[in-house]
């Protein structure tokens, strides 16, 4: 394939597949290790009200309401679920279902309300965005890269998820210890003085973020796949949670770009006319590389514990 | 308007769809009960989003072998295969690996959804022009609803309660405490497995009226909405069943009676006023209750201390205390006491130093395990106890000017 083909059609949404992949597993190892994996799932379910109630407050598909909409959307969420389950003393999995839930039911409520018609704003988009569209016209080649008018022209949801993405890496970097410790073991944490509580909710308000800025670009079902199967798949390989987060930023990076490639030219291969869902094969290749580390994986086991009865 | 729909006369399809959601919502809140007793609530997101990749895959079979693609028994069948498919890979995760429940929950969910929605997109380009209404079952629709739907739905709603009776006394064994339930001899991971088929079959039954995604919305909050009112399991069950079918109910009717109310959505929010309702309202476990609780041991805790103050002689600053003591007609506007305040402020102090000595009295260790400021000793002594104890403190004394 030439770069005159490729630059323009698939360097972009490749890169920002795979940035939007690694930005949502990063946080997601520790998701996945402090037990609260469905927060990325509820998260991506309110998003939707989210963007709809931005829409139609001010009556345009602008990116940066809808972002900021998003963003209060998921912290309503994660407001309401922690006031549901302390007032009504309810199991946390729980509460987090009746929540998302009601706030995804409303959402669909006042976008069939509202009349959409005239832009682009349904359901099926916020579940599996549409990666595929993210293309830079303006490129000619490899030599586009380097080139300051062409660069002008990218998609602007790539300098946003890049920039997301260091966001994210560089909260994890700076509070990598506070972190570690704490994921570990909590009340250790407390006795030398880490601010645990605040530390969580910095963490679900991280992969709040992530998983907005993700979502805008590539679609709610990246999201959840992506915070929880790389960070899953990496636990199988290691108990070290140095390389752990190397292999699930490695399971990332492959579940994007073959899922980008399975997408785009896996059908012609086959014979058929026509690309299939990105999104839908980056989560399905995901799934595909959890499957085999849970398989074969050297970590696969509850080591030292005794198995369930 | 929305009268008419609540009494079925909206036409056929509203009825159809009224009295289905109905049915749905009963199950669907039964059957959802053990599920949310069990602590696996969240279970039921992973089984529902695990039926798109069936009902894709069953379009498809029933496309290739030359039949009508929309069949729905045909598309319910493949949502029970891919969902039953997805139900043991999570079983399997859990059981197998180290991965945590919600880990293993999220990846079934995300991934399952992932690949139906790589075959939405293949049905999408299959170039039949049939596949309207595929996206239907995401959330829903119930405007082409026909009569053999509605018997699929209701027949199915029936037996998967039918079910749920049979199996319920198990069932509740293992939700409560499954190490009990193994040592009596009970199956209790093929007691889980049932409990999550029959999810699945409700999952399966509710996609065409309420979708997919929201179908976990009647798995878990009537149940949820349900607990608040009582503590007894089968309590919880039928009272779980009837508010998930009265916001079925009442879901449909308000959908069928104005435009643009899809019913899904609807039926989940009125579910969801119940909740709210129920969470503000109920007896004991409700907010309500519990803030009258915590004002009237306030008021309780205020004066006992402003009549142990009074019997001292020790002036009050607390103006909580001495608007209380004044409404209860202890004490006069300037804090001195009245003469009813007077006799219980004495019999306060004497209270007070009778407890003390059944604190110091090792004998009595059980008692003085009782006091906590504020219960009378009359309701743990007897008569002739009281009277021993005062016979050591001795007579009224003299209260310091």
């Amino acid at each position: 394939m030439s770069g005159e083909e490729f630059v323009p059609l698939s360097l972009t949404p490749l890169l920002i597949g795979t940035f939007a992949a690694i930005a949502c597993a990063l946080p997601g190892n520790f998701l996945v290790l402090r037990k609260q994996a469905l927060i990325g799932d509820a998260i991506s379910h309110v998003v939707l009200p989210g963007i709809v109630v931005a829409f139609l407050l001010t009556g345009t598909i602008s990116t940066w309401p809808m972002i900021l909409g998003a963003a209060g959307a998921a912290v309503v969420a994660v407001v309401l679920i922690e006031a549901v389950r302390r007032l009504g003393q309810i199991e946390a999995g729980a509460a987090m279902g009746v929540v998302f839930t009601t706030m995804f039911a409303a959402g669909v409520l006042l976008l069939e309300q509202t009349d959409t018609s005239t832009v682009h704003l349904d359901v099926e988009h916020a579940l599996y965005g549409n990666l595929e569209s993210l293309i830079w016209l303006d490129a000619v080649g490899w030599s586009s890269v380097l080139d300051p008018v062409a660069l002008a022209g990218l998609p602007p949801e790539l300098p946003r998820i890049a920039l997301t993405l260091l966001g994210v890496s560089v909260f994890v970097w700076l509070f990598w210890r506070p972190l570690k410790i704490s994921t570990f073991d909590e009340g250790f944490a407390r006795t030398i003085g880490v601010r645990t509580g605040v530390l969580g909710m910095a963490l679900v308000i991280t992969a709040a973020i992530a998983a907005v800025a993700a979502f805008d670009a590539v679609g709610s079902i990246i999201v959840i796949a992506m915070f929880i199967c790389p960070p899953a798949a990496a636990r199988m390989m290691t108990n070290r949670l140095e390389t752990q987060i190397a292999w699930s930023i490695i399971f990332a990076i492959l579940s994007a770009v073959s899922g980008y490639v399975l997408a785009g030219y896996g059908p012609l291969w086959l014979g058929a006319a026509d690309a299939v869902s990105a999104a839908g094969m980056i989560a399905t290749m995901s799934g595909l590389i959890l499957a085999f580390a849970a398989l074969w994986g050297p970590c696969r086991t509850r080591a030292g514990a005794p198995g369930p009865a | 308007m929305l009268w008419d729909a609540l009494t079925l006369q909206l036409g056929y399809n509203a009825t159809l769809v009224a009295i289905g959601a109905t049915l749905l919502g009963i199950s669907a809140g039964v059957t959802g009960t053990f599920l949310f007793l069990r602590k696996r609530a969240l279970v039921s997101d992973a089984i529902s989003h695990a039926t798109l990749p069936g009902v894709c895959l069953g379009f498809m079979v029933l496309v290739a072998l030359g039949g009508d693609g929309r069949n729905l028994i045909g598309l319910l069948a493949g949502s029970a295969v891919s969902a039953w498919v997805g139900l043991l890979c999570m079983n399997w995760l859990t059981r197998h690996t180290r991965l945590a429940e919600d880990a293993a929950i999220g990846a079934i969910l995300s991934v399952f959804f992932g690949l139906g929605i790589v075959l939405l997109t293949v049905i999408q380009t299959m170039g039949v022009g049939r596949q309207a209404g595929l996206e239907g079952f995401l959330l829903g629709s119930t405007a082409g609803m026909l009569w053999a739907d509605a018997l699929v739905i209701a027949i199915g709603g029936a037996a998967t309660l039918l079910l749920v009776m049979i199996i319920r006394r198990p069932m509740t064994m293992v939700a409560f405490d499954p190490e009990y339930a193994a040592a009596r001899g009970l199956p209790v991971h093929r007691i889980d497995l049932a409990m999550m088929g029959l999810v699945m079959a409700v999952t399966v039954v509710g996609l065409k009226i309420v979708g997919l995604i929201l179908i976990v919305a009647l798995l878990i909050i009537p149940p949820v909405t349900a607990r608040f009112w009582t503590d007894r399991s089968d309590r919880v069950v039928l009272l779980a069943g009837l508010a998930g079918g009265l916001a079925g109910y009442l879901g449909a009717a308000m959908s069928a009676s104005a435009p643009n109310l899809p019913t899904g959505p609807i039926i989940v929010l009125v579910s969801f006023g119940f909740f709210a309702l129920s969470l503000l309202l109920a007896p004991v476990r409700g907010v309500l209750a519990a803030i009258l609780r915590q004002l009237r041991f306030q008021r309780r805790v205020h004066i006992r201390q402003g009549l142990l103050a009074l019997a001292q002689g020790q002036k009050i600053y607390e103006p909580l205390t001495l608007r209380l003591l004044r409404r209860t007609g202890l004490a006069r506007a300037d804090g001195v006491a009245t003469d009813t305040g007077k006799a219980r402020a004495a019999k306060a102090l004497r209270d007070e130093k009778r407890w003390e000595i059944v604190r110091a009295d090792q004998m009595q260790e059980a008692t003085a395990a009782l006091y906590d400021g504020l219960r009378d000793i009359e309701t743990v002594l007897t008569h002739d106890q009281i009277a021993e104890i005062d016979r050591q403190i001795g007579g009224p004394q003299e209260v310091p000017a």
